[in-house]
């Protein structure tokens, strides 16, 4: 093991199933023919792997972590441990008894994703009723004593309401809001077309952004993540292919990235066959991008190679076919041009351009703004 | 200077507890973690939203072996004001 690679957080996928069908999802495109495999036994010592491994924090995820009738045990389990523990939650379904029963479980902060700041446009992004329950949860979360992360996944249909957003989230008294453009990948990459906005809207949006951020200023963090393909450098993805994150699916395979799986040709292992340690320290998966060895040019000879380790690989991989290439996002890319065409199609208006449901097989045509 | 009756505390997204990789003592929060020094961490540890101020200050110079808790009282205040800007300590105004 070469150093300094140390599990700092551990993500929970702990199922696949959610009742929402947002068009952005990050889960496999074909996740409906995967099942949760994984028992609570399972999990508990999961847990316990990541702990012993290094982890300090533990973000519960899905899919939808509520439809899981153990979770109240994972929690007081992870807290056991003295792991921090996030739920990430779209609120559905979810009553105050079972947040507050989580919260004394141990619970240490909820985020609470919305599609849009109002009911219409938030229900129509997400394919189902489900907005003002989500407002319900939040004011539970502050109401029980838990810190509230508000996430609103933007693109080119929402991105025009970031200043509601941030008022929605004052409102809310949120500790932290995330405004997190979709990056292009599953889900959104089949719909790149219908999401991707062009470059005036989104300055717009995060000059918003950065004026709440200042204004806010230890009430609320405000954090505004730009898409990659607006960006002239590849962000660093997850601090490093197998440095600091361990993703856990609901079918027990441990990956360096929640996408990783998408790429062809990698070999990943399940926790219910090997221990997190054999996996994190020695596994195919983890070692095919981990370090310098592998980078191809230009990265390798390049500058930046360890601020971004020559990008995202899920990103190399569905752009380009190659897992190995620099991701594309960089204007040093070879194949750059990908993402330049890209934003060419994000000027232009996007109001037919069909979204693609997760879930769903037909097109489901989006009426105008 | 933070008023003598002020009774800081931790703010409830914040988490402290030992690293035990490396030792040290680290404050969690949502997707991030502060490894703190020595100092940090007796500062943090006294912040419990039932003392003030004034007894945590007087608390830390005699655990330092400080003769002048007005030397310590500086170094005291500007950390809880960084932490208070990002919200991870709350109650320093009275
Ligand atoms: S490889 Fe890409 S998708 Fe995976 S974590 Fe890194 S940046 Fe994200
Ligand atoms: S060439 Fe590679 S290492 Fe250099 S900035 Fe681009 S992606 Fe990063």
């Amino acid at each position: 093991m070469s150093s300094g690679e140390r599990v700092y957080t551990l993500i929970a996928e702990l199922t696949y199933r959610c009742p929402l069908r947002c068009p952005y999802c990050s889960n496999p495109l074909d996740y409906q023919e995967r099942k949760d495999a994984l028992a609570t036994s399972d999990w508990l010592r999961v847990l316990t792997e990541a702990e012993a491994l290094g982890a300090l924090q533990v973000t519960l995820t899905g899919g939808e972590p509520l439809l899981r009738d153990d979770l109240e045990a994972l929690v007081a389990h992870a807290r056991s441990l003295e792991l921090y523990v996030t739920l990430i939650t779209s609120g559905v379904p979810l009553e105050r008894p079972r947040l507050a029963a989580l919260r004394d479980a141990g619970l240490n902060a909820v985020q609470v994703s919305i599609q849009a700041p109002s009911a219409d446009e938030s229900d129509r992004l997400a394919g189902t009723r489900s907005f003002e329950h989500k407002l319900e949860v939040m004011r539970w979360v502050k109401e029980l004593g838990l810190p509230l992360t508000l996430n609103a996944v933007l693109h080119r249909q929402n991105l025009g309401s970031v200043p509601q957003i941030i008022a929605l989230a004052e409102q809310l008294s949120a500790d932290r809001l995330e405004l997190a453009n979709t990056q292009y990948l599953g889900w959104a990459l089949v719909n790149r077309d219908a999401l991707l906005p062009g470059e005036a809207e989104l300055a717009l949006a995060r000059n918003a952004a950065s004026l709440a951020k200042a204004r806010l200023k230890g009430r609320m963090e405000v954090l505004f993540v730009l898409p990659d393909y607006y960006s002239d450098r590849p962000k660093a993805c997850m601090n490093g292919w197998g440095q600091r994150y361990l993703v856990v699916t609901p079918d027990g395979q441990a990956l360096p990235c929640h996408l990783a799986h998408t790429i062809s040709g990698l070999e990943f292992q399940n926790v219910r066959e090997h221990s997190l340690a054999e996996i994190w320290q020695s596994s195919p998966g983890f070692m095919a991008f981990r370090g310098e060895a592998w980078l191809p040019e230009p990265c390798k000879s390049c500058d930046q190679r360890q601020l971004d380790f020559g990008g995202c690989r899920c990103q190399a991989f569905q752009l380009t076919g190659d897992a190995r290439a620099t991701d594309p996002v960089c204007s040093l890319s070879p194949q750059h041009g990908i993402v330049q065409a890209a934003r060419l199609v994000a000027k232009a208006p996007s109001d037919l351009v069909p979204l693609r449901y997760r879930g769903s097989r037909q097109n489901v045509a989006t009426p105008k703004p | 200077m933070i008023a003598p009756s002020a009774r800081p505390k931790l703010a409830s997204k914040a988490m402290l507890r030992r690293d035990k990789q490396t030792g040290k003592d680290v404050l969690l929060y949502p997707e991030k973690g502060l490894v703190l020094n020595a100092t940090g961490a007796a500062i943090l540890r006294l912040c419990t939203g039932e003392r003030d101020y004034q007894s945590i200050v007087l608390e830390l110079s005699a655990s330092f072996g400080e003769s002048a808790p007005a030397a310590l009282e500086g170094e005291v205040e500007s950390f809880l004001r960084t932490l208070a800007e990002r919200g991870l300590v709350e109650g320093l105004e009275p």
